[in-house]
């Protein structure tokens, strides 16, 4: 039955997080943008949140809450309508967390779920995106050769979240004509990880590039075990997550614009008063709903288990373009303001640039 | 629960309104070919396909709601064609507006008549406040002397009457519009020519005249004949019709350009191209990477649209969202129905197909029902908590 109508749960989600955004996030996302670094107090009070450990079943230690993913599309919107940086930053774990519930053997979630139930921010990320042009995820360079009963894993990733702090990586490697994921600790022999990457927005958050070199899992490190696991499905949750996420973006950007167009006079009126500043502001408005129900399509699919792929393709054009648009429009309304550090919108058009090229960073 | 998926009782209903859409289409051309004609009431098929089709399953509470279903079903039937029923259902744009401001009794004497809606004028289009056909009271017979102009009444060659927009003190600006009912056969009201047009060629497009058009007193809808002095007063209310109609011209338009992407989805198919929703923009063919943009574009105002519906379902407030949907749907099928000729190059523009149709077709849901650009002048004021001075 089509309905838009939010659970009295999520709009609880919705308008706690909208008010947590305001406070916690918007004073220090320009703060941890030029200092590319995020407060380990931050990480702590989010985790504290429980945003990730709530949904792993009590049996591995965690709140044993059902996940929905429609529930975390309005929570993903609402941190990053407060800072996308710490919002990606805030649910780092959760793309692999995910990954686990959603595929892993038993055994494989007996291994890794308690490692995010405790009273500490611990890390774990996906290593899907690689250097190099038009990287596609499901066409890895990087090959799982079978060696014994195992895998040499060889090749290099880029774009890993937090990787400078993370216990482990999912690494989607190509094995034979599939595409497989396969765990591999921080300690592996084979394994180095570069210095943080310096990348155009998003800078608070750290990335890393790994490079792998021969390293040897076993059977038992491929994700969901011999049968392998849905690489398709996982890289669909990540297109409406970060779609998600870049609506919370955009609206931060028309909200921003509103107040400053009502105030800024040029030619005896407030700009806001002339159709071609007032139009784009509709056209904003216009296209946030619109992203919306794109992201909340595909996130509907997920949590009834129905194939997103072409809801989640939907997101990655419609959302990726439009959101840009937003941000890039939003310097435009600004004008000379909008090229200068002291106002938030060059950052919102660095981080939706950035964002809207990447895969796997965040989950629903 | 937010869900966008259909109840089996939702699919059947709305695959039988695709049956009976597709039968329509296979007079499209014909009609468009040959504007003068008008499409009948009946399609011979109609009655075996009634025959044939057998009861639907009662849809219950756990289905879609009705204003949704509503707009879903629109998207089919203008699937099959804009203007070309199986079977002709009355009323028009004028019988909301009699629902909407009519007294219950004028809406029990004129509920049955198919009605028209008469706002546009050759001097007035998107700024109805300039409207200048005037009503003007004769005491002594006490009935109202219309005189004016009316163009692009839609259903206005089919309908029994019509809701006309006049002015009673044009000095008062909207506050002085009201709207009338004048019934076909009136002494003095004309209906002059089928205007001729770029796109839905088949469909039924009046002007009208009035010259001393002489109609009774209670024939005011809503009966109030006072001008109020501030704000617009019952202007306010006529144009409430809208936050309805407007996601269904948006639903209208939609049905078109889906048209145009099954058609040319068949038609890459058929060529060999194959459109990879796994794989991301930089390994596919451009003709399949623009598809799927179109696809994108498409679902985006669908649900945008059903969502306005569904706040009408839910008794919610929707006069943002009405213009949002209709802002939205109006460029995207301008987007699509383009967007598809140019991926499928000149056999797009043969009138062979009907691709070409659906683009000119779906023009019109830009410009209609509000064009865009005032879609967009009520979001901003509502964005911006501008009044209308504020932002003209």
């Amino acid at each position: 039955m089509i309905s838009f109508g939010m659970t009295e749960e999520q709009e609880i989600v919705r308008d706690t997080l909208c008010e947590f955004a305001a406070e916690a996030m918007r004073p220090i996302g320009r703060q941890c943008d030029e200092a590319s670094a995020i407060p380990d107090d931050f990480l702590q009070t989010i985790w504290e949140l429980g945003l990730t450990n709530t949904q792993i079943p009590a049996e591995y230690g965690g709140g044993g809450e059902l996940r929905s993913p429609i529930t975390n599309a309005i929570l993903l919107e609402e941190l990053a309508y407060g800072d996308a940086t710490l919002a990606l930053a805030a649910l780092a774990p959760n793309p692999f967390v995910n990954a686990v519930l959603d595929h892993g053997s038993d055994a494989q979630k007996q291994k890794y779920l308690p490692l995010f139930c405790t009273e500490r921010f611990h890390t774990a990320a996906l290593a899907l995106l690689e250097p190099g042009p038009v990287a596609e995820p499901l066409r890895p360079r990087t090959v799982a050769e079978p060696k014994g009963q195992g895998f040499v894993i060889s090749g290099a990733k880029s774009f890993v979240v937090m990787g400078d702090r993370a216990s482990h990586f999912l690494v989607f490697a190509r094995s034979e004509d599939r595409v497989d994921a396969f765990f591999v600790a921080r300690d592996a022999e084979g394994l180095s990880i570069s210095e943080p990457e310096l990348n155009m927005g998003l800078r608070g958050l750290t990335t890393v590039s790994i490079e792998l070199e021969r390293v040897e899992v076993g059977p038992e490190d491929r994700l969901g075990g011999d049968a392998g696991c849905d690489v398709v499905c996982l890289v669909n949750n990540g297109r409406a997550a970060l779609g998600a996420a870049l609506v919370g973006l955009s609206r931060a950007v028309l909200e921003y614009c509103i107040p400053y167009s009502k105030d800024r006079v040029a030619f005896d009126e407030e700009i806001a008063k002339k159709q071609s500043i007032a139009f784009r502001l509709a056209e904003m408005h216009i296209e946030c709903e619109a992203m919306r129900n794109l992201v909340w399509q595909a996130a509907s699919h997920l949590e009834r288990g129905h194939d997103a792929t072409r809801a989640a393709r939907f997101v990655r054009t419609y959302v990726n373009e439009k959101s840009m648009w937003i941000a890039d429009n939003g310097i435009q309304v600004l004008g000379g303001h909008g090229f200068i550090r002291e106002h938030p919108v060059e950052m919102w058009f660095r981080n939706a640039r950035t964002l809207s090229v990447l895969e796997g960073t965040v989950a629903l | 629960m937010i869900d966008f998926t259909l109840t089996e009782n939702d699919q059947a209903a709305l695959a039988r309104t695709r049956e009976a859409a597709l039968i329509a289409r296979t007079y499209a051309r014909y009609y468009d070919e040959n504007e003068h004609e008008m499409p009948p009431e009946v399609l011979p098929e109609a009655e075996e396909f009634i025959k044939n089709a057998g009861p639907l399953p009662q849809s219950g509470p756990e289905d879609t709601s009705r204003p949704v279903m509503l707009a879903l079903q629109s998207i089919g039937t203008y699937w099959g064609d804009y203007s070309i029923r199986l079977r002709r259902e009355g009323g028009g744009l004028g019988n909301a507006a009699l629902s909407a401001a009519g007294t219950p009794e004028q809406q029990a004497k004129w509920g049955g008549l198919c009605l028209s809606m008469a706002i546009t004028e050759p001097g007035c289009g998107s700024d109805p406040s300039r409207v200048s056909t005037t009503a003007v009271l004769d005491e002594e017979t006490g009935e109202w002397v219309i005189n004016g102009e009316k163009i692009f009444v839609t259903t206005g060659i089919r309908a029994d009457a019509v809701v006309l927009w006049a002015t009673l003190d044009k000095s008062a600006g909207r506050a002085g519009i009201k709207s009338f009912l004048v019934e076909k056969g009136t002494p003095g009201f004309d209906v002059s020519h089928k205007e001729k047009k770029l796109g839905i060629r088949a469909d039924d497009t009046a002007a009208y005249v009035f010259s001393d058009c002489r109609i009774p007193r209670s024939n005011l809808l809503g009966g109030d004949e006072s001008i109020p002095k501030k704000n617009s007063g019952g202007f306010r209310g006529v144009m409430k019709t809208f936050n309805m109609t407007r996601p269904m011209t948006a639903a209208m338009g939609l049905g078109l350009a889906e048209a145009a992407l099954d058609f040319t989805r068949e038609q890459l198919e058929s060529a060999g191209i194959e459109i990879d929703y796994k794989a991301g923009p930089g390994t596919q063919t451009a003709a399949a990477e623009k598809f799927i943009r179109l696809e994108a574009i498409y679902d985006a105002s669908k649900w945008t649209t059903l969502q306005c519906c569904w706040l009408a379902g839910e008794g919610k407030p929707n006069n943002m969202e009405s213009s949002v949907c209709k802002a939205h749907a109006g460029g995207s099928v301008r987007a699509i129905t383009q967007g598809c000729i140019e991926i499928l190059g000149a056999m797009g523009i043969s009138r062979e197909h009907l691709l070409e149709k659906w683009a000119r077709d779906s023009r019109i849901t830009d410009i209609y029902e509000g064009t865009g650009e005032i879609q967009r002048l009520i979001i901003a004021r509502g964005l911006l908590e501008y009044t209308r001075q504020d932002l003209k």
